[in-house]
């Protein structure tokens, strides 16, 4: 056997490995969204959206938990949005590229991978204790801010990095300052990028349980919130508190939560993916 | 020279004075001994040089030799590479352009540039023309739509975009990309074009195209240009810079250095027996 057809055999068992791999992932989360279908799917109807909870698991519903969610999402995405994409421009466009700037940048992508708990127990400190919010949704919006700023920044700028330089020189060399640059040409030109990091980071945050429940978002919040000041339970806590019941009628619905999570996740991914196509076909 | 063996004596002296009154007209561009660093590396060594208002200036020079990098000192382009470093004056009208209160803005609508590769913004050809007015503020709509048909009109692609002005600019071939990067610079009225081997990546006839309109824009602009070919530099210019290693070797009016280059180096390079 010559080195040619050997390597093509590394070649051919290196691809039904992958395929292998693949498979068993992918086979994985089928049987697993199926295993959740079947259990849940049947319990999801109206009264089961706007229900609230309950100790009879026919009477629960997710309706404080899913505007709990809602809420923490709304107030997560207008604190680290603005934050992390100015975050992002300083840092790509402004920030000086010396030594600091780099230990900043490993800091930063460090960050992104610190357990969520840790960020929970910082939000503890910082906003329920010092900063005096209580186990509020302001308290929790903030604690998620912190976790998912890092991803933001990090997006923000391969966004900022991806937009070809010529356009930059074009612009400065037509008179524009560096802002009106940033404004008219860079970020309209990363926009779709940066969008597609936020969606992302936020539907990792609507699947975060761990730092919530340090912040003290309660399993059992009997109104939906109302202020941003208000307590508030969200669908991964709910969830969570339902699988730890013994009734099988519990069981079923933290299935059905479980659904209507992952169809929110899901859907969020889908527009992120949307956007990645939309902006890539642009520069071709 | 040349020109004396056929002309009778008297138009001689004429063209002499021509030329003698235009050399005492003040330089549109003055540099005197220009030094640039990248880091430690010097690529510019001390350059001075004049360049006279509406002719056209060619850069040749093989490559590496500090074209490029000369050329952007004109419009402070070069301001974004972190490890430059620059010492010497330049001045344009008579103002140098490296003095601390300059702004660097107001500077860039008189110096205008084109690059080697066309690059349109992912915009609207009508966009693409009007955005050097936009970011002056200047909000006069019937104005702004002048600006463009004429800046278009310029370039000889009116005709061509007059129907599509919402399409993308990078919906165009590479030669009209290049002609309405132009019109783009032209719509800010700058006194002078710099532009960067601006049909490098042309076909023949698109480059023939922006050859007429560079001979065109010499009646209002000042325009230097690099270029890696020999012809394209004898055929537009009136004045020829030759460098090497970052040093200025020749500079004298464009028939001069091809057919009577008084450095050995020039005329090998002009040659094509460049070593
Ligand atoms: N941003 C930079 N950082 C460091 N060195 C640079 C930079 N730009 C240019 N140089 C160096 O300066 C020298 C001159 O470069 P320049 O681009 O001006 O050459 P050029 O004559 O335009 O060449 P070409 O004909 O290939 O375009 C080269 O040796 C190059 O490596
Ligand atoms: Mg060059």
């Amino acid at each position: 056997m010559n080195s040619i057809q050997k390597n093509r055999l590394k070649d051919q068992a290196f691809k039904y490995w992958g395929i292998c791999c693949t498979c068993m992932g992918l086979a994985l989360l089928i049987i697993f969204i199926g295993d959740i279908l079947i259990d849940g799917i049947q319990r999801i109807d109206w009264g089961f959206i706007t229900s609230l909870p309950s100790r009879k698991p026919e009477k629960s519903g997710i309706y404080t938990a899913l505007m709990g969610s809602i809420w923490i999402l709304f107030f997560t995405t207008i604190i680290a949005f603005p934050i992390g994409v100015a975050a992002g421009i300083y840092l790509e466009e402004y920030g000086k590229k010396n030594k600091l700037a780099g230990i900043l940048e490993i800091n930063i992508s460090n960050l992104a991978g610190v357990p969520s708990i840790i960020y929970g127990l910082l939000g503890l400190e910082v906003f329920v204790r010092i900063m005096n919010l209580g186990a509020s949704v302001l308290a929790g919006s903030l604690t998620l801010s912190l976790l998912i700023l890092p991803i933001v920044i990090v997006a923000t700028r391969e966004s900022i990095k991806a937009v070809p330089s010529s356009i930059k020189d074009a612009s400065y060399a037509l008179g524009a300052s560096k802002w009106q640059t940033i404004w008219y040409q860079i970020l309209p030109a990363s926009s779709g990028g940066i969008l597609t990091g936020v969606i992302l980071a936020l539907s990792r945050a609507v699947g975060e349980t761990a730092p919530l429940i340090v912040v003290g978002a309660l399993a059992y919040v009997p109104f939906a919130p109302e202020s941003p000041m208000d307590e508030f339970s969200v669908l991964p806590i709910q969830i969570f508190n339902w699988i730890s019941r013994p009734q099988h009628g519990f069981i079923e619905n933290a299935a059905a939560a479980i659904i209507i999570l992952l169809f929110i996740t899901f859907m969020m991914n889908g527009i992120a993916v949307y956007f990645r196509n939309k902006w890539q076909s642009k520069w071709k | 020279m040349e020109i004396s063996m056929e002309k009778p004596i008297d138009e001689v002296i004429v063209l002499d004075n021509i030329i003698d009154l235009s050399l005492k007209k003040t330089p549109k561009i003055a540099v005197s001994n220009v030094k640039v660093w990248y880091d430690d590396f010097q690529a510019i060594k001390g350059i001075d040089m004049e360049i006279k208002p509406n002719t056209v200036t060619a850069f040749i020079g093989p490559s590496g030799c500090g074209k490029s990098t000369f050329l952007r000192l004109f419009n402070r382009m070069n301001d974004y590479v972190d490890s430059f470093k620059m010492e010497g004056k330049i001045k344009i009208d008579s103002k140098n352009i490296y003095k601390k209160k300059i702004n660097v803005e107001e500077l860039r609508k008189e110096v205008g540039m084109v690059f080697q590769k066309p690059n349109p913004f992912p915009k609207s050809i009508f966009e693409n023309v009007a955005y050097g007015l936009k970011i002056q503020g200047i909000k006069d709509k019937k104005f702004i739509k002048e600006r463009v048909e004429s800046s278009l009109k310029q370039v000889a692609l009116w005709n061509e975009v007059k129907d599509n002005l919402n399409k993308s600019g990078l919906a165009l071939s590479g030669g009209q990309q290049q002609r309405l990067c132009i019109a783009r610079t032209l719509a800010v009225e700058p006194s002078i074009i710099l532009m960067d081997e601006p049909t490098s990546a042309l076909d023949p006839i698109s480059t023939a195209k922006i050859e007429e309109l560079i001979f065109e824009l010499k009646k209002k602009y000042t325009i230097v240009i690099v270029t890696h070919n020999m012809q394209q530099a004898s055929r537009i210019s009136d004045y020829t810079a030759f460098f090497y290693l970052g040093a200025l070797i020749e500079f004298d009016k464009t028939k001069t250095i091809f057919t009577n280059p008084s450095k050995e180096q020039t005329e090998n390079y002009i040659t094509g027996r460049f070593g």
